[in-house]
């Protein structure tokens, strides 16, 4: 089912450290009860193509909040602000689950939500995915869009991001669905496939797809790398199954 | 690469941005996704001043970003051939050596 009534916003939301942070919310209009997804942007920022995914996953019969770790550096377009938040490194791991914990309670805090919130990312937030589904209680589906780094060499861990997300694996409490591309050399496919050894080794709950003739951010309509077929499948795949363990 | 790795240039100098000239303290240079140059990697620097926050940004193809350095440095050796024994010091030591 489809909604072609979808309301959207710029919302506040408590966030890490009870600071106010922002985030686009769009979610379909009517009574519910709705299940509530929160959208992790890619590192470039908070920009058009995570907030137009956000609308889709509305238009899906998802409540969607797509909020900003970048709020705290200041306003300005958003790949000026993505640039900032490259120059200092990024957003701590830390900072970044207590965001996303703030966005799943604005979630369920929704008079006609239905209690279950999954989590969807891209690039840099499919690694944030990996990690959120590990480390924060009560989320009920994951999607990794070709996270890199999730494994990571040591030499690249940093006080920000202290520990590589496969690191956490054993603390996946989700079902998780995996969408790569073949081409990609971050995710790479061994690493890919090495992910998927050790979730099968711990009896997780998973799913992996690979794409072949895509490699990185083949959802991205913006940018060379988008590949329609497999974006259309990509997105299928993941609509059923939010609708499969959020419904 | 989905990295937040950069390098980063404390530089002296002047860029033009969007509000008209500036001056810029600081060039981040990073490998990984662009914004807009069609091109799944780039070579981007931002040249930024620290100050406003501002910055004017590049993005480039690799081979263009190799190019680049060596053309930069072919216009420092030639310009250091012409302007050898210029008292003008440079305030990017100046301010390192103090």
């Amino acid at each position: 089912m489809t909604y072609r009534d979808i309301t959207c916003e710029v919302v506040k939301f408590t966030a890490h450290n009870g600071e106010q942070g922002e985030a686009y919310y769009a979610r379909p209009a009517g009574p519910g009860p709705f299940p509530g997804v929160v959208l992790i942007h890619h590192i470039p920022g908070w920009n058009e193509f995570c907030i137009e995914a956000a609308r889709k996953l509305a238009h899906h019969g998802f409540a969607t909040i797509c909020n900003n770790l970048y709020f705290r550096m200041g306003d300005g377009d958003p790949d000026d602000i993505g640039a900032r938040a490259r120059a200092e490194g990024g957003v701590s791991d830390e900072q970044m689950l207590g965001d996303v914990a703030g966005a799943m309670a604005f979630l369920r805090a929704q008079s006609n939500a239905n209690g279950k919130v999954g989590i969807i990312g891209f690039c840099s937030g499919g690694r944030q995915t990996y990690l959120s589904a590990c480390r924060l209680p009560n989320v009920n589906a994951a999607v990794d869009c070709w996270g890199g780094r999730v494994m990571a060499d040591p030499a690249a861990l940093n006080a920000k991001q202290p520990v590589a997300p496969i690191d956490f694996s054993k603390d996946l409490n989700c079902p998780m669905l995996g969408l790569f591309g073949n081409d990609d050399k971050e995710p790479s496919p061994e690493q890919v496939n090495k992910t998927e050894a050790i979730l099968k080794d711990l009896g997780k709950t998973y799913e992996f797809h690979r794409y072949d003739g895509a490699g990185h951010a083949f959802f991205d309509w913006s940018r060379p790398s988008y590949r329609p077929e497999q974006a259309m499948d990509g997105w299928k795949k993941a609509i059923d199954f939010f609708h499969h363990n959020l419904g | 690469m989905c990295s937040y790795i950069t390098e980063k240039a404390p530089i002296f100098g002047s860029a033009k941005g969007r509000h008209g000239w500036m001056r810029v303290d600081t060039a981040v240079i990073y490998y990984d996704h662009p914004v807009h140059v069609p091109l799944d990697h780039a070579l981007n620097i931002d040249f930024v001043d620290s100050r406003s926050k501002e910055r004017v940004a590049v993005e480039l193809s690799a081979d263009s970003a190799r190019e680049l350095v060596r053309r930069i440095q072919a216009a420092l050796d030639s310009g250091d051939a012409i302007h050898l024994g210029s008292a003008e010091a440079d305030p990017l030591q100046l301010a390192s050596a103090s």
